[in-house]
């Protein structure tokens, strides 16, 4: 057996491509099926230099379709196998996540999102939002973990990991450009050594005892003959779904109460809504933070109390509104007005929203 | 947001742009601030104009880029071009000499706009290859979000392992960095460039 | 045939009779491959991957661990879980249009890495679970729902030659055929081999599998055989293509008994 990778708290600064590989390999990952995209390629360059170090796998396929099936391969052997993508390839691998909603596959993939429609920017957007929550021709039965510091990916790379098997739920880290080529400091350790418990993979395929003799044989399919077959399953999943909207929806916030203004934003944004925020309330004016960590499912009780909280909600993103629909729909007949800040594909400064919240607040 | 600084370096493709800025981000982060370093990286990275976003402060630092940077060096044509965006009241905009003013506009309304002889002193007074270490100087003088100690620190691990080959190489980088700090210090208190 | 051979043991019987038409090709491949899981007595450590189309009905044919996938992802699955856990015995069941077009490069890819799986293609000409369209397979002239007229290859190309593209992308190691369900004991040879080429980790396995489908051929028994038999020969050629060493040496001068 390797040696654990990481010992103690250890104090670093990388990148977050660097993160998110060095905490696939604290959440004890066994396998990283990719296919290379930019903005996530160094994620499977950091992967495949620790994998011979710690007895990792890994496989560059011909193709993201290809990236998600042998992922989906690697869940059912009972590994912990994971992928990461990002723009035209996340949509490849909308089939694939399908199949793992469909069969409830504890597969884990990490979305650093580049700018779209089609080809668009290798840079960065949050126009991967719709896609990653509600992508593929399903219901949406998905968790999603949206990351804003290096911290949390480190934090939620190895939570997905952790939810995904618990939950059997497909479970993914959204990310973006900014998030995967900057360098910012965070701290890695041992989850197991701070007391977080990991998550045991169990094979669906292979186990012990001759099949349909001594024990039943797996036989996992996606197609079904019925309506009501069919019906019957997808309703188990609903089940499924409520109690995980019961059990993991995360956020952060600060300064809502009886605000006149809460600005309201995910990811990488949330940073710069932060920063502002807490500058304009340095300032004296009564604006407050609210941030989806959450977005499948999103944290819909939170967002409906803060409605009540404010006056006005300003929400800011990197999409023309994909987080917004997302919050509508949380918020779905609560009065309280919705102000859109929307730069669909370009980053978003602290300054612009200043500017916009000063607007109105006036 | 007390004392962040807001850097940004540009130059052409293979003017070591982004070593700079790693170093300088790496030297920041082993004196215990807080760091964001972000390259740009579209397809605009091969054959085009290379752009460090550096942030260094004492608080946790929000947004990865800004809108108004306090210091910008360009090094370049293209490089003033994509820079002058990012220019306000208080920025401090630092060029190279060899930028031909003539073909692009200087940006106006910033705080300062210094030209210094940096392409040339690198070529005249010490090796081409360290014109980067010496811009890095420039920004240390500028910006003084590092100690030149700390960015030695930095150098040396980076580059340590040539070092130990060459002990010369150490000594040029070194020197490099002091002519940096000297070439801003110049038209710094020479006023406006 | 009056007398049913006995069913083979991996076969499932709560399944049975199994839901292919009267006629199939799918239903003695089947039987093929159940026999030869039988005689290298791996049941206890298969996967059994299926496809979209025809495929998919043999979801639960097997006392043997399925999984059921489409558009001939089968294989990249099978990839993924045979690279996961190697002493498993990986095979990707599946038809000509996932194979040859909508997942080509995942059968290309695969062969190309010599991947240590079997993959299984059943050759019938043409989509048959979608109504009988035109595939990469279907012959010259041949008419099909969206060939009304007969296949054109002026247009839209002559039929895929599957085993022979495989055998010249693939190492020495790779173990290459072509059957037909009209010689069931050659098929066994060349089903068996693939697997045994497999469990030996020499390298990539393919058989393609030439089948019937009277229900979108609109043929009688009669000239069902006889397109099986006569007709599609003449565009695939029946046979081994690439045979490891291993396998020439085991079996000394009795390639003969290969024809059944």
């Amino acid at each position: 057996m390797s040696e654990k990778p990481i010992t103690g708290e250890k104090r670093v600064f990388m990148t977050g491509n660097e993160v998110v590989a060095w905490a696939a390999v604290a959440a004890q990952a066994e396998i990283m099926y990719g296919y290379p995209i930019t903005p996530q390629n160094e994620i499977m360059h950091y992967w495949t230099r620790l994998a011979p170090k710690f007895n990792k796998t890994f496989l560059q396929t011909e193709d993201e379709l290809s990236a998600g099936f042998t992922t989906i391969g690697g869940v059912l052997a009972g590994k912990k196998t994971f992928t990461a993508t990002a723009g035209p390839g996340t949509v490849l691998m909308q089939e694939p996540l399908a199949m793992a909603e469909m069969m409830r596959l504890p597969v884990v993939v990490v979305v650093m999102q580049r700018g779209g429609p089609s080809t668009a920017t290798v840079i960065y957007s949050q126009q991967e939002v719709t896609l990653t929550t509600f992508g593929g021709n399903g219901e949406g039965f998905r968790i999603v973990y949206s990351t804003a510091t290096h911290q949390d990916l480190f934090d939620y790379t190895i939570k997905a990991f952790n939810i995904a098997w618990k939950y059997r739920m497909p479970t993914f880290v959204l990310g973006d450009g900014y998030q995967a080529k900057m360098r910012e400091p965070l701290t890695m350790y041992d989850p197991e050594e701070r007391g977080v418990e990991l998550v045991k993979p169990e094979p669906y395929v292979g186990l012990p005892g001759m099949p349909g003799e001594e024990r039943p044989p797996g036989h996992y399919r996606n197609t079904y003959n019925t309506e009501e077959e069919l019906n019957e399953v997808v309703n188990d999943h609903v089940k499924a779904y409520e109690q995980i909207q019961n059990e993991l929806p995360e956020h952060d916030e600060f300064g809502t109460e009886n605000a006149d203004l809460v600005v309201v934003a995910h990811g990488v944004v949330a940073r710069a809504t932060k920063q502002a925020v807490e500058a304009l309330r340095a300032e004296g004016l009564n604006i407050g933070y609210f941030r989806p960590i959450t977005l499948r499912p999103m944290p819909d009780q939170a967002l409906r109390a803060m409605a009540d909280r404010t006056k006005k909600i300003l929400v800011v993103e990197s999409a023309q509104g994909q987080l917004a629909r997302l919050l509508k729909e949380s918020l779905y007949g609560k009065t309280v007005e919705i102000v859109p800040l929307f730069r669909p594909g370009v980053g978003v400064t602290p300054e612009e929203v200043m500017a916009r919240s000063r607007e109105l607040v006036a | 947001m007390a004392k962040l600084a807001k850097i940004m370096i540009a130059g052409e493709g293979g003017q070591g742009i982004q070593a700079v800025a790693e170093i300088l981000a790496e030297a920041a982060y082993e004196e215990g601030k807080h760091v964001l370093y972000i390259p740009n990286f579209g397809v605009e990275q091969r054959g085009g104009v290379s752009v460090a976003f550096l942030q260094i402060g004492d608080e946790p630092i929000g947004s990865p880029k800004f809108e108004i940077a306090d210091i910008i060096v360009a090094l370049s044509e293209r490089a003033v071009g994509r820079t002058r965006q990012y220019v306000g009241a208080p920025t401090v905009f630092v060029y190279d000499t060899m930028v031909a003013t003539g073909k692009v506009e200087l940006p106006t309304g910033a705080a300062k706009v210094l030209a210094i002889p940096g392409v040339e002193t690198a070529k005249k007074e010490l090796h081409p290859r360290v014109f980067n270490v010496m811009i890095m100087g420039a920004v240390i003088e500028a910006t003084k979000v590092v100690s030149p100690e700390n960015a030695k620190k930095a150098i040396e691990k980076r580059l340590g392992y040539k070092f130990e080959q060459d002990p010369k190489l150490r000594e040029l980088n070194y020197r490099a960095i002091e002519r940096g700090m000297e070439l801003v210090g110049e038209v710094l208190r020479g006023g406006q460039g | 045939m009056a007398v049913q051979p006995a069913m083979p043991r991996s076969w499932r019987r709560e399944t049975k009779p199994h839901k292919f038409c009267p006629g199939c090709g799918h239903g003695i491949a089947l039987r093929v491959l159940g026999q030869a899981i039988d005689q290298l007595n791996i049941q206890d450590r298969m996967v059994f991957g299926c496809d979209i189309g025809c495929s998919l009905l043999a979801w639960d044919f097997f006392n043997v661990d399925t999984v059921q996938t489409h558009h001939g992802r089968t294989t990249p699955v099978i990839v993924g879980l045979k690279r996961a856990r190697p002493e498993l015995v990986c095979v990707a069941y599946m038809g000509d249009g996932g194979g040859y077009a909508i997942g080509a490069q995942h059968l290309v890819s695969a062969a190309m890495r010599n991947d240590r799986i079997t993959v299984i293609l059943i050759n019938n000409t043409q989509y048959a679970m979608t109504g009988g369209q035109m595939a990469p397979t279907t012959l010259p002239g041949q008419k099909t729902e969206t060939s009304p007229y007969g296949r054109d290859p002026d247009m839209t190309g002559h039929p895929t030659q599957g085993p022979e593209m495989v055998a010249t992308i693939t190492p020495e190691s790779a173990y290459v055929a072509r059957g037909t369900i009209s010689r069931p004991k050659q098929l066994h040879k060349m089903v068996t081999r693939a697997l045994e080429n497999q469990i030996a980790g020499r390298g990539f396995s393919f058989v393609e599998i030439l089948a019937t489908c009277p229900t979108n051929w609109r043929t009688n028994a009669k000239n069902t055989w006889k397109f099986i038999e006569e007709t599609m020969p003449t565009h695939f050629k029946v046979g081994e293509l690439k045979v490891p060493e291993a396998f020439q040496a085991a079996a000394g001068g009795e390639g003969a008994r290969a024809d059944g």
